[in-house]
């Protein structure tokens, strides 16, 4: 058999990878992508869809207690979990399905294996996969993603010590449960179990929970975790896990008490997946799991490059995506190409009250040297929030004083992970406090709030 | 009810003027179509007749006051039987128009709210024509920075400029009329006695369009000897059996002479613009007038559909209005190619700066008696050197080359330009 060969071989089919390969179709390059288990990936089969279907599921039946304000009566109210759970796979499959749609259409052929890449050609690589065959590319393109990370000596058993994979398919409700780690995936799973009545510890390393966001966002969650029943412990490091059959016991360093709960998630970060692709030998430099690429995915081998959560954080589809387009239009000799600035990348969390952030903190701002203008417009004072009954939490606007650059904003509230975009595109039309300010949003709206942060930063909000 | 009056657009790119002079004074009657001020623009002073009547209650903007924005109230009427005393100073918009109790009282943040994006926004329209591409955020910086934003390359999409690119830009000496650079400006110029007269429009747009021109037109130039004694011949002859009033100059037969030239080398009557190249179907052909302070360029329009006595009355007119400082703006905007001509100050030859968009610019020299070499014999004749300024982008050297070779032909064989 001939070996076939592409101008760009793609390992991974998640939201890097297939986005890669769709657009190197758009741009007549003869694409690849190879996939080892779902298209779609972790985002898409084990990460931000899934979460997303049962984080729905968590909100619905949280707006059930609220009912009755509404003047809505509602009976005994019963959760069937296997259902719930069912859902959320259905959607996943779904959006699965899709994708492989989307790369037939595209012309993109998808190979079921796993890929080693192998020895250099006068025209790009070789290209090992799992079922013997060996193709050819001038161009490969690692998309493979990442996985939960462990903490040393916590080994996750998919019973008692879980990570998100297992924490997203619940046979049963354990009646409490020790998070650890609150970032976005920590904090999602926590909101998730509390809205459906599990007793939830969040713990945190760091001192506060969110570590990434603004501190005034850190806060207010915080705060909303606690007002619903969670305890939260911050500067707090395991010593021990001990699992038993249906009970986890945690030591934690200092003199904090131990910990006891039915099950544990790790959430704790993740790691690149780097293995078994080929690379001893190569140029390709790996940090601390992850794959050290340029602004536009080149690794320090040429014709290899890297894109997404094996490149490192911020771990986020959008980002993978983003660089998937980036690293292709490169390889096709795009001009005027840029790589993600930083700040760029706004990061969602959906817990209840939801999160949504781009740009840098305020603490970053002021270390960064910036002098700034800070705006601050609670939901409390915007017509559509209070009207939805969901009124808790603040918009913040972070400006350069002497550029008016929009340098950050964080929100904390209603719906902020769809509001989000606004700012995103402010920001990359590079608009200042005054495009902002002139603009004219819809009312009533949640985004008022947005304006009128805006507005507040220059101490001219209207509502507050 | 009181009536406001603004600095009007008097030519279609006018985006502010100067107060030249106030005709009217406060309390005084004025009826509509009165003249009431003199506007100066760039490139010329401007008469500007009230268009209703009433007593002048308020002039907000004294005269001599410059860069002052179209659109902005310059002055205020009181309408008839409306007591002077009685109108607010503060310009009346349509609001309080409907709401005559509201007291005219601004917040307190506004003037310097206006001052600032005002000063924004002119700076941003004067500073060229042609539109810029840049992000709000890239113009804040360079405006900070005291960058020309037309002098950098953008690298966002369809070549806007970003952010970035104004900070990779070298922090260019800005040319800022602050109270800190004109300082700096007087005490580098102290070493010897001089006095700083601050540049009028004209200047101002003199030296942005004739540097633009400079830094973006790659000029080349090509210089020809005429002999013009039979075209001084001819001359004579016509103005003998001209009509009264009409006296054709030697600068009318090179104006024809050019417009017959680019009608026979239409290649040499283009302007580049960035991705086309414009042809221009007539000789639209400006003539560079020397005024007080600086020079104007009114437009022949169709130079080359226009007899001799016709063109001849047509620049008189021009060179006379410019002078007074009275053509109005469209009369000296656009145009497809420039002649300047030094010669009546005995300049031999000199190369000309092209007018942009123009394609190319000619540069007349005087008229003089020369020893020439005919037919190996050394003889004396009238000679005038004449040179092309043409711009590389669009006009390539044999096409300078070729146009010249026509121009002479008509200029030394004026029979042939005259059919």
């Amino acid at each position: 058999m001939t070996k076939t060969h592409y101008d760009i071989a793609v390992i991974g089919g998640g939201p890097g990878g297939y986005v890669a390969g769709i657009r190197a179709a758009q741009l007549g390059l003869n694409a690849v992508v190879i996939e080892r288990e779902h298209l779609g990936g972790i985002c898409l089969n084990w990460g931000c869809i899934p979460t997303k279907a049962l984080l729905r599921a968590a909100e619905l039946r949280h707006s059930i207690d609220e009912m009755q304000a509404f003047g809505i009566s509602v009976g005994d109210v019963t959760i069937d979990l296997p259902a719930m759970v069912k859902r959320s796979r259905k959607v996943a499959a779904r959006l699965s399905a899709g994708v492989t749609h989307l790369l037939k259409k595209n012309k993109v052929p998808v190979i079921e294996a796993t890929a080693t890449i192998g020895k250099p050609l006068k025209n790009g690589r070789e290209v090992h996969l799992s079922d013997g065959t060996v193709i050819s590319a001038s161009h490969v393109i690692i998309a493979t993603g990442a996985r939960a990370r462990s903490l040393p000596g916590i080994e996750p058993d998919g019973k008692s010590i879980l990570t998100y994979r297992e924490a997203m398919v619940p046979q049963d409700m354990p009646k409490s449960l020790i998070i650890v780690g609150s970032g976005a995936i920590g904090a999602e799973f926590a909101s998730f179990y509390n809205d459906l009545g599990v007793e939830v510890t969040l713990v945190e390393a760091l001192d506060r929970i969110l570590p990434v966001e603004d501190s005034d966002i850190s806060a207010f969650v915080a705060k909303a975790f606690e007002k619903r029943g969670m305890n939260i412990l911050t500067n707090v490091k395991l010593q021990s896990v001990t699992a038993g059959s249906d009970s986890v016991l945690a030591k934690l360093d200092g003199d904090h008490p131990d910990l006891q709960a039915e099950r544990m998630i790790l959430a704790v970060g993740i790691i690149g997946n780097v293995e078994s692709l080929g690379l001893d030998g190569t140029a390709v430099k790996i940090d601390r799991g992850h794959i050290v690429t340029d602004g536009f995915g080149a690794t320090a081998e040429p014709g290899i490059y890297a894109i997404g959560d094996v490149t490192g954080p911020p771990w986020l589809a959008h980002k993978a995506s983003h660089e998937g387009i980036l690293c292709v239009e490169k390889i096709a000799g795009g001009k005027d190409l840029h790589a993600i600035a930083d700040g760029a990348v706004p990061g969602c969390t959906y817990c209840r009250p939801q999160v949504a952030s781009i740009g840098l903190t305020e603490a970053a701002a002021t270390k960064a040297g910036h002098s700034i203008k800070t705006g601050n417009f609670p939901f409390a004072g915007n017509g559509k929030a209070i009207a939805l009954g969901d009124d808790a939490g603040f918009v913040k606007t972070i400006f350069d004083a002497t550029t008016g650059e929009l340098l950050g904003a964080h929100m904390v509230g209603p719906e902020v992970t769809e509001l989000i975009q606004g700012f995103a595109i402010a920001r990359s039309l590079e608009a200042t406090e005054a495009e902002l300010m002139a603009t004219i949003f819809p009312h009533p709206t949640l985004s008022e709030a947005m304006h009128e942060s805006v507005l507040d930063a220059y101490d001219r909000a209207i509502h507050f | 009810m009181s009536v406001n009056v603004t600095m009007p657009a008097l030519s279609p790119t006018m985006t502010e003027g100067t107060v030249a002079k106030w005709l009217i004074a406060v309390g005084e009657t004025v009826h509509s179509g009165d003249v009431i001020a003199e506007i100066e623009t760039d490139k010329a002073t401007m008469e500007v007749e009230s268009i209703e009547d009433g007593v002048v209650a308020h002039i907000l903007v004294e005269a001599g006051s410059e860069n002052v924005a179209v659109g902005t109230v310059i002055a205020i009427l009181a309408e008839a039987g409306e007591a002077v005393d009685t109108i607010s100073a503060t310009p009346v918009t349509a609001a309080a128009d409907e709401a005559p109790e509201t007291p005219a009282e601004t917040p307190a943040e506004m003037p310097a709210l206006v001052k600032e994006t005002t000063a924004v926004a002119q700076k941003s329209m004067a500073e060229t024509s042609k539109r810029i591409f840049a992000t709000p955020l890239a113009r804040r910086i360079a405006a900070n920075k005291g960058i020309a934003l037309d002098g950098l390359t953008g690298s966002g999409p369809h070549g806007r400029i970003l952010r970035r690119d104004v900070e990779a830009a070298p922090a260019a000496p800005a040319v800022q009329i602050t109270p800190a650079s004109a300082n700096a400006m007087a005490s580098s110029a102290a070493t010897g006695a001089s006095e700083l007269v601050a540049n009028s429009q004209m200047r101002q747009v003199i030296a942005s369009r004739l540097q633009q021109s400079k830094q973006q037109a790659p000029h080349f130039y090509v210089t020809v000897d005429c002999q013009i004694d039979t075209l001084l011949a001819a001359r004579r002859a016509l103005n003998e059996k001209a009509p009264d009033g009409v006296k054709i100059s030697l600068n009318d037969l090179v104006i024809r002479a050019a417009a017959m030239a680019l009608m026979a080398v239409p290649d040499a009557n283009v302007a580049y613009e960035d991705t086309h190249t414009r042809r221009f179907q007539h000789a639209d052909i400006c003539m560079a007038v020397a005024i007080d302070g600086g020079l104007v360029t009114p437009v022949i329009w169709a130079a080359e559909t226009m007899g001799l006595a016709a063109l001849s009355q047509t620049t008189a007119d021009l060179a006379s209005r410019a002078r007074q400082g009275q053509l109005r703006a469209a009369e000296y905007t656009g145009g497809s190619f420039t002649i300047s001509n030094l010669g009546m100050f005995g300049v031999r030859e000199f190369a000309a700066v092209i007018n942009p968009p123009q394609g190319a610019i000619l540069a007349v020299g005087a008229g003089e008696q020369r020893p020439v070499v005919v037919d190996g014999a050394l003889t004396v004749a009238t000679v005038m050197t004449v040179t092309l300024s043409a711009d590389h982008r669009a006009i390539d050297g044999a096409v300078a080359a070729q146009w010249l070779q026509s121009f002479k032909g008509f200029v030394e064989n004026p029979v042939t330009m005259l059919l």
